[in-house]
């Protein structure tokens, strides 16, 4: 493989798979908001 | 008298009803599956080889980053606001709409048909590996043996072949659609999904191995940068990224219709969209390091192997199978996991269709399943389990993609986004528990940038299509299974939209209850809303 083929297949991994990493963590770290059961509000 | 608890708990019954997914992880999977289809391997490596290589990363991350995810997370908003199919969705964001649901159904139910006779080839061809039953010429074991197909004309010659493993699809298929949403849909997504990635994983390490794949890696690589200047290269990719997220044509609505009301669903789109696109770049690595085998094998250019779609699939692979040491592995573990990636994608198309006919018609999940998928099937087994199959199923493909989810995905954004402003009461809602907020820069996105990407790929290809005729196929097939057939497709969309709806269903607007901030009612809890168990 060519130098330059080798750092577009690693910048094209970093980038995306990079991406998908920091989304994971993104999504994880904000965590669930867990689903309240209160009472709900009663409008007559 | 009317009371935001008898709301709430119509609004539990309502999704208890429709069912849910148990979890964000489950629906991220399903999410994942639909998304990862055919197209990520047999497509996606071929489009970035044609279109400048290594530089094709550019426009694909702009197109992903500016089109792909905003109108991903549009989707998402729609559904998981209004709470139902499509159809239902867009009649509660506004009544008019409507028709552009089952617009979406409609162009669903015509894939649905097509997609599964692709399945049952890739089905078979997981076994024919075992023996590479296609001998020394897999071109003509293709389409003579196996789809035995003749002239370019309608026949009701039926294949065996590819009629078993087909119906065997459906049965499979319709199976899983019947036991519902998560149990249903997410458990499938649950084993399938992780098994797809580490079969695929399993490929690429294998491919890799082979002598020559690194001549393939560097064909798909080497940048070629004057591409970025070509306009046909940008719509490329926003025609990649937007065929292979499945948005705009009703799946992510009803999947996010799915899914708890106070998840954080930007969050889960970045994930969605980042995994879809990392399954692509391990597709192009895996496809392009055997495609390299393939060329130093045969002492050809990478050139002259490269290929994609279905030439790719049934006919490059199997010569590189042939080929290859443990080349029965490497066929089982390419076609297992087009089977893989095809079902759990045939699973979210019929489940639009699905969901709308149960909305609309307040019918069980077992006689919505019946009704859609026995029709469905028939369909299928008729037209594609016959030697003409292969023609009808290249027509279909191509205009119901190209004019089919193209004009409805652009049609609806433009509704959403200038017809009806609803962007900003979306953007609001996806924002109460969403991580990165969505704000100016995604309306700008969604109501201007994707929906011009969109048209510039749908004006080259029409130029492309009216220039000359598409496969050089006879105009009588394209008029008949492509012109007509997206022209049909809204009419008969918006003639749905005027049926009435089943009594009692709340439209004009979100449902009771739908609001994120809004607490539910005690009888709601995420545990009993995940399964319908509704087989009335």
């Amino acid at each position: 493989m060519s130098t330059i083929a080798i750092v577009m297949m690693l910048v094209a991994m970093v980038v995306i798979w990079g991406g998908l990493a920091l989304s994971v963590i993104s999504l994880v770290r904000h965590g669930n908001v867990e689903e309240r059961t209160e009472a709900p509000r009663r409008d007559l | 008298m009317s009371t935001t608890a008898d709301d709430a708990t119509g609004q539990a019954h309502g999704e208890r009803r429709r069912g849910a997914f148990s979890s964000r992880r489950v629906f991220i999977l399903a999410a994942i599956g639909s998304a990862v289809g055919l197209g990520n391997i047999w497509r996606f490596p071929y489009v970035a080889y044609e279109n400048g290589g290594g530089a094709f990363l550019v426009p694909y991350l702009v197109a992903l980053l500016t089109a792909g995810l905003p109108f991903l997370l549009l989707d998402y908003a729609i559904g998981h606001r209004h709470r139902g199919s499509a159809p239902l969705s867009f009649a509660r964001l506004r009544r008019g709409t409507e028709g552009l649901g089952w617009w979406q159904v409609a162009i669903c139910f015509v894939i649905a048909v097509y997609y599964a006779a692709v399945v049952a080839w890739a089905l078979r061809y997981t076994f024919f590996s075992l023996d590479k039953a296609w001998g020394s010429d897999p071109e003509a074991f293709f389409f003579g043996d196996f789809l035995q197909a003749g002239d370019v004309r309608i026949t009701t010659d039926v294949v065996p072949g590819v009629l078993l493993p087909l119906a065997l699809v459906w049965l499979g298929v319709l199976a899983i659609m019947a036991l519902g949403v998560q149990r249903g849909i997410g458990a499938v997504s649950l084993v399938f999904i992780p098994v797809l990635v580490l079969a695929f994983i399993a490929l690429v390490v294998q491919a890799l191995m082979l002598p020559g794949s690194g001549a393939g890696l560097d064909a798909l690589f080497t940048p070629d940068w004057s591409a970025l200047t070509s306009a046909s290269v940008w719509a490329a990719a926003f025609g990649q990224i937007f065929f292979s997220l499945s948005i705009g044509f009703g799946i992510m609505i009803t999947y996010a219709s799915y899914v708890g009301r106070r998840e954080d669903m930007i969050g889960s789109g970045l994930v969605v969209g980042f995994s879809n696109s990392g399954f692509e770049l391990l597709a192009g690595i895996g496809v392009f390091a055997a495609l390299g085998f393939m060329a130093q094998a045969g002492g050809v250019g990478v050139d002259e192997v490269a290929g994609g779609g279905i030439g790719l699939a049934f006919i490059a692979f199997p010569t590189i199978i042939s080929e290859a040491p443990a080349g029965a592995l490497l066929g089982v573990l390419f076609f297992g996991s087009l089977v893989i990636a095809g079902i759990t994608s045939l699973v979210s198309v019929i489940e639009v269709v699905i969901s709308a006919v149960r909305d609309k018609f307040d019918t069980s999940r077992l006689t919505a399943t019946l009704a859609v998928g026995i029709p469905a099937a028939l369909l299928s087994l008729v037209l594609f389990s016959t030697t003409s199959g292969i023609y009808v199923l290249d027509v279909v493909d191509h205009f119901v993609n190209q004019y089919g989810i193209l004009v409805v995905a652009l049609v609806s954004m433009l509704v959403v986004v200038w017809a009806i402003r609803a962007l900003s009461g979306l953007g609001d809602h996806l924002n109460v528990h969403g991580r990165p907020r969505v704000g100016a820069t995604w309306r700008v996105l969604t109501s201007v940038v994707a929906p011009l990407g969109l048209a510039v790929v749908l004006v080259l290809s029409l130029r492309d299509d009216l220039g000359a005729p598409y496969g050089d196929y006879p105009s009588w097939l394209l008029v008949t299974f492509g012109w007509i057939m997206v022209v049909a497709l809204p009419v008969l969309g918006f003639l749905l939209g005027r049926l009435p709806w089943r009594p009692g269903t709340h439209l004009d607007g979100p449902p009771p209850g739908s609001d994120p901030t809004a607490p539910l009612h005690p009888t709601a809890t995420p545990a009993d809303v995940h399964d319908e168990g509704d087989h009335r």
